[in-house]
């Protein structure tokens, strides 16, 4: 599903490495942690996957595209086909809870009655039935999370990319928001979650992924955050 | 597409810096408005100048026992009319010249000054000398030839070339014209800039949705496309307001002017569709290129 072949990323007037010689494969349907200090280069990672960067050097292939030969032109539709939740939710203030969800349908042209019964079906899933009208200041975080996975899920995606999703929520709440992850993992899609927090890590007993200065230190099928913490 | 949804961010957008936009607005329609007056103006000068184009003749006065001029020994003689008259027909640059006589020549002053009959009272038949109206081939070039064959010869007072005349009409006009283009040209420059600040301004407060927008996978087109509209909506409202600047403009204005002259070269109103709807093209390309070039600076993908 994701594919690094021996990425480096340098970023202009930069002389470390923010990724470096990174060769792995995510399968589909997988579930993966990626872990490592501040600047270990998780969000660039990310951002790669994404297409929101290029890589200096080597080739990444997503969802089975060689994103180098993908033009400007096809990007936004590689991006439909992964969702993104991110640690300070992004959602709209002036949107409820519904139209946050439906917005990401209607900017990519989703016909109004298909909105209509999707868009009910993942806040349910999330957790959030009955909380449609709700505006975002009215929720709390752990819910605002929901919402924004609600909206990174509802057009389907075959990979979900979350940027320390649990980073602005108690631990009593991260547990439901890691419940809802993986319960989206087990729709068939593939999770990669970039994390600090060991105790989520430990418990889940997923793949981790360590990096550190931009290289992969670990890789471990069953891991946890790591001894070194 | 969902229509719709793009026209509901227009409108937000439109409202959410409605001062920016009434500045946009309003810009836009005076720089088109004084752009259009030019072009009218253009149009005015040129058709003005065809119809004098047409009408244009040497006037050679003959002497009369008035004339004051020391080549004139008194009233003209018939052999020297006859002599100026071959001398003029046979030019090859001469395409007619008309004998008016005194008589002929007084009626036709009385037409004219006819709304000032106390002015006609004062001027006796004997005051206007008779002349040669000659016309040209082709004014412009052969005026010199012309009239130096038929100056100082005997019984001719004086040669007058109504080019000379309308030359600094002309150079009025001309003036008049350049000053308002020159003037429209800078308010175009600046309603560009606003243009281009206000498209970016309007990304600036829209920049969480445009992100989420960009984040699941809305194509340019569709991020781009509310942004684009509303420049271009801001340009028709200006344009809108530029036409019927222009209208008030022909209506009072030119056609007030219009009055001033026993000729009839006023602009017909297909003129002035014409130039509203050059300045429609030219406010709707310049929004719309402007809000593009804009949106490729400040919305990346």
């Amino acid at each position: 599903m994701i594919n690094f072949d021996n990425v480096t990323k340098i970023y202009p007037n930069q002389n470390r490495a923010a990724l470096e010689n990174v060769d792995l494969a995510v399968n589909k349907g997988e579930f993966v942690f990626l872990v490592g200090p501040s600047g270990s280069g998780k969000s660039t990672f990310l951002r790669l996957i994404l297409k929101e960067e290029r890589p200096s050097e080597g080739r990444i292939h997503v969802a089975g595209k060689d994103l180098a030969r993908l033009t400007n032109w096809k990007v936004p539709h590689l991006r439909r086909r992964i969702g993104c939740v991110f640690q300070d939710f992004r959602l709209l203030p002036n949107k409820n809870v519904y139209q946050n969800v439906a917005f990401a349908l209607e900017v990519i042209g989703k016909p109004r009655r298909f909105i209509r019964r999707v868009v009910p079906e993942v806040i349910d899933l999330v957790g959030l039935e009955g909380k449609h009208e709700r505006m975002p200041d009215e929720l709390s975080g752990g819910e605002q999370q929901r919402v924004a996975m609600a909206r990174a899920f509802v057009n389907r995606p075959m990979i979900l990319l979350a940027d320390e999703p649990t980073g602005n929520i108690d631990p009593a709440t991260s547990i439901g928001i890691m419940k809802v992850l993986d319960r989206i993992n087990r729709t068939g899609t593939t999770v990669v979650m970039a994390t600090h927090d060991a105790a989520i890590v430990d418990s889940m007993r997923k793949r981790v992924i360590e990096l550190e200065y931009g290289k992969v230190v670990r890789d471990q099928v069953r891991g946890v955050y790591g001894q070194a913490y | 597409m969902r229509s719709n949804f793009v026209f509901q961010e227009i409108w937000v957008g439109l409202r959410r810096n409605l001062t920016m936009t009434v500045a946009l607005i309003v810009v836009v329609a005076i720089s088109l408005s004084l752009l259009g007056t030019g072009l009218l103006f253009v149009k005015q000068v040129d058709s003005t100048r065809t119809y004098w184009q047409s009408k244009v003749e040497i006037s050679v006065y003959l002497c009369t026992t008035a004339s004051p001029n020391p080549n004139c020994h008194g009233s003209i003689t018939p052999a020297q009319q006859q002599q100026i008259q071959t001398t003029l027909s046979s030019m090859p640059q001469v395409q007619s010249a008309t004998y008016v006589s005194q008589t002929q020549a007084y009626q036709l002053f009385k037409q004219d000054f006819s709304n000032d009959p106390s002015y006609v009272s004062t001027v006796k038949e004997t005051d206007i000398p008779p002349s040669f109206e000659v016309k040209l081939r082709n004014p412009e070039a052969d005026y010199n030839i012309v009239a130096s064959a038929v100056t100082g010869a005997p019984g001719v007072d004086s040669v007058i070339d109504e080019m000379t005349i309308l030359d600094k009409f002309y150079r009025l006009l001309d003036g008049a014209r350049n000053a308002v283009i020159v003037v429209a040209l800078i308010l175009v420059v600046a309603a560009v800039l606003l243009v281009a600040n206000t498209i970016r301004l309007s990304a600036f407060n829209r920049r969480r949705e445009t992100g989420i927008m960009r984040l699941v996978g809305a194509s340019n087109f569709y991020i781009q496309l509310p942004f684009l509209l509303e420049g271009v909506i801001a340009g028709l409202l200006g344009w809108a307001l530029a036409a019927a600047l222009l209208i008030g403009v022909k209506s009072l204005l030119l056609n007030n002017l219009q009055q001033y002259f026993s000729y009839n070269v006023g602009l017909s109103a297909t003129d002035l569709v014409e130039v509203i709807l050059l300045a429609m093209f030219v406010g709707v390309l310049l929004c719309g290129v402007t809000s593009f070039v804009t949106l490729r600076r400040y919305l990346r993908v």
